[in-house]
């Protein structure tokens, strides 16, 4: 092995293990989080008990985990009962891999470790685990593979209840999935590039995608909350109709790992969120084009604020919606979301054509510009129809359809 | 549709999802900043805001007169009325004539805290008291005798009173 290569991988070790963790216990504090943001928004504390401000009490909650008693089902499939949880987990794992989360580092070191031979890495190290040039259809193929986990939780318990859950959760993320990649087309018309660094790039360049890419954004942040199953299209859980959905059945630490997925899912939506819409590390102005250790610093806390603040969003929407009914769920997303998402390519895609083709502008910040009046003009008319009530009608509006059909039928026949 | 629902007519800005759900996001955005109403509990047992009522019928207390002795008459009425049959009571005379109570246990686990008991008593000495923290590390500790009835120190408690029905 070259020292080169040597170096590299030692590299992508530390990164891997800091991302890990910072991941792990993240997803940790964000229940913490998640319990504390509930209890202000309902003019409560929240847990305060456990370490100072009740920050030990992931911990404690853990251990009380560890500790509880493992139960299993009689009848359940033992086999599958134990890989649900490792399955719901594992690929939103995997997602935080390809996520960029700050400016490269410039890296420039030359040493020798014993008998492992020397280590040398000159050059910008991308801080990202894994820069995959295709991050992007990855994070498309690994966030349709938690829906394995839910469902075999829920088929393997051989609970009613559960099933139930599971079936819900395979049609809602598969449902929502249609949504969420076609809303995903725009960026990919608009960055040329599948690669989450180009794609943030493009952004440096222009405008954050949030601005010329109005309606994805909104696409991919609703159908981001069902592809987490996360109120208000918490249906595989619903604790009213189906108990606890598909993890009825398990308990300690195999529970606790469908919650950690359930979280790592929200952190890698939200990093997709940002990343994507919201400039991923990109801090706005000619701050980050000096380079070095400063600016790797400052973009990956501005990152870090990103996501906190969609996490937080996320929580917000939990704690001030209720949930969806089923039919309304499936409506949402097929008639309504899947047209919008359609509907908008197209819109895209004839706007990007006359900016570039026909006006010929070319200049990036110019081009999003461009897009960003028409997006304007979109939005305000997408949301004009859904504020009219005609888009999604509520079930009184629906009644009346059918009552005016009726009576019509009745004065005709 | 065979059932006639009325439906009524609205207009958009009620019936609209969109702005329904930002009225409510800016609600909870509100409320977070809003003065909090959890009472710390072990730390804090009143706030300006709420304190146990002074008609509370909790653990019971037995009053006693300037000697020390038990006010207690050992009449027999409490554990005539009681209706969980929960006093037992055993009279004893001394040399002067006094009645008093012998043996006079209360069974906190049976008791219903109705009260009963310090209405019905002539001598105002068997009391229901404003007091909730009663964990004992068994079950015998429950059965509270002539002793301890005496040695609680906690207020005794109100009831209702008929003449003012709101506490005022």
């Amino acid at each position: 092995m070259t020292p080169e290569l040597k170096g590299f991988i030692l590299l992508s070790v530390i990164k891997m293990l800091a991302v890990f963790t910072v991941v792990m216990v993240g997803v940790a504090l964000l229940t913490l989080m998640e319990r504390k943001v509930s209890a202000w928004m309902q003019n409560r504390r929240g847990p305060n008990r456990v370490g100072w401000a009740g920050l030990l009490q992931p911990a404690a909650d853990g251990l009380k985990n560890i500790l509880k008693e493992e139960t299993y089902p009689d009848l359940a499939n033992r086999v599958l009962f134990l890989l649900a949880p490792a399955m719901s987990f594992i690929p939103a794992l995997l997602l935080s891999a390809v996520i960029p989360f700050a400016a490269p580092l410039p890296v420039d070191f030359d040493f020798t470790l014993g008998p492992l031979g020397a280590f040398s890495y000159h050059g910008m190290m991308p801080m990202v685990v894994a820069d995959l040039p295709i991050g992007f259809l990855f994070v498309l193929a690994m966030s349709s593979m938690g829906v394995y986990g839910i469902a075999l939780a829920g088929w393997s318990s051989n609970s009613k209840y559960a099933l139930l859950g599971g079936l819900r959760a395979c049609a809602q993320m598969i449902s929502y999935e249609v949504a969420m990649g076609l809303s995903l087309i725009p960026v990919l018309l608009m960055s040329g590039n599948v690669s989450f660094s180009a794609i943030i790039q493009d952004q440096q360049a222009g405008l954050w995608y949030v601005l010329p890419l109005f309606l994805s954004f909104f696409v991919f942040l609703i159908s981001g909350f069902a592809e987490t199953n996360r109120l208000p299209f918490d249906l595989p859980e619903a604790e009213s109709e189906l108990i606890a959905g598909y993890h009825t059945e398990y308990s300690a630490m195999k529970f606790s790992f469908f919650f950690i997925a359930e979280y790592a899912n929200v952190v890698t939506v939200c990093a997709m969120v940002t990343t994507l819409f919201f400039g991923g590390w990109d801090i706005p102005g000619r701050w980050d084009e000096q380079g070095g250790v400063l600016q790797t610093i400052a973009t990956g806390g501005f990152f870090f604020l990103k996501l906190m603040f969609w996490i937080f969003f996320v929580m917000w929407i939990r704690w001030t919606l209720p949930r969806f009914r089923y039919d309304q769920l499936m409506a949402l997303g097929w008639k309504v979301l899947m047209p919008l998402a359609l509907g908008y390519i197209m819109v895209t895609c004839t706007a990007i054509y006359g900016i570039e083709h026909l006006a010929g502008i070319v200049d990036p910040k110019l081009r999003a510009l461009a897009l960003f009046g028409v997006n304007v003009v979109v939005a305000i008319l997408v949301f004009g129809l859904l504020d009219s009530n005609v888009f999604i009608k509520g079930s009184n509006r629906r009644q009346q359809t059918s009552r005016a059909l009726e009576k019509r039928a009745t004065v005709t026949g | 549709m065979a059932i006639g629902v009325k439906v009524m007519e609205r207009p958009a800005r009620e019936v609209s999802y969109v702005r329904a759900t930002l009225k409510g996001m800016a609600l909870t955005f509100k409320h977070m900043f809003e003065p909090k109403v959890t009472m710390q509990y072990p730390e804090e047992k009143s706030t300006t805001e709420w304190s146990i009522s002074q008609r509370w019928r909790g653990t019971h207390r037995m009053l006693t007169d300037e000697q020390g002795r038990s006010k207690c008459v050992a009449c027999g009425l409490c554990p005539q009325i009681c209706p969980s049959n929960c006093i037992k009571l055993v009279p004893g005379e001394d040399e002067a004539g006094h009645r008093y109570p012998l043996i006079y246990e209360i069974d906190e686990f049976r008791c219903i805290f109705c009260g009963y008991c310090q209405e019905v008593c002539p001598e105002e000495a068997i009391h229901v008291g404003v007091h909730f923290e009663n964990a004992e590390y068994s079950r015998g500790r429950f059965v509270y005798d002539l002793e301890r009835l005496h040695s609680q120190t906690h207020p005794v408690s109100t009831l209702w009173d008929p003449s003012d029905p709101r506490g005022e």
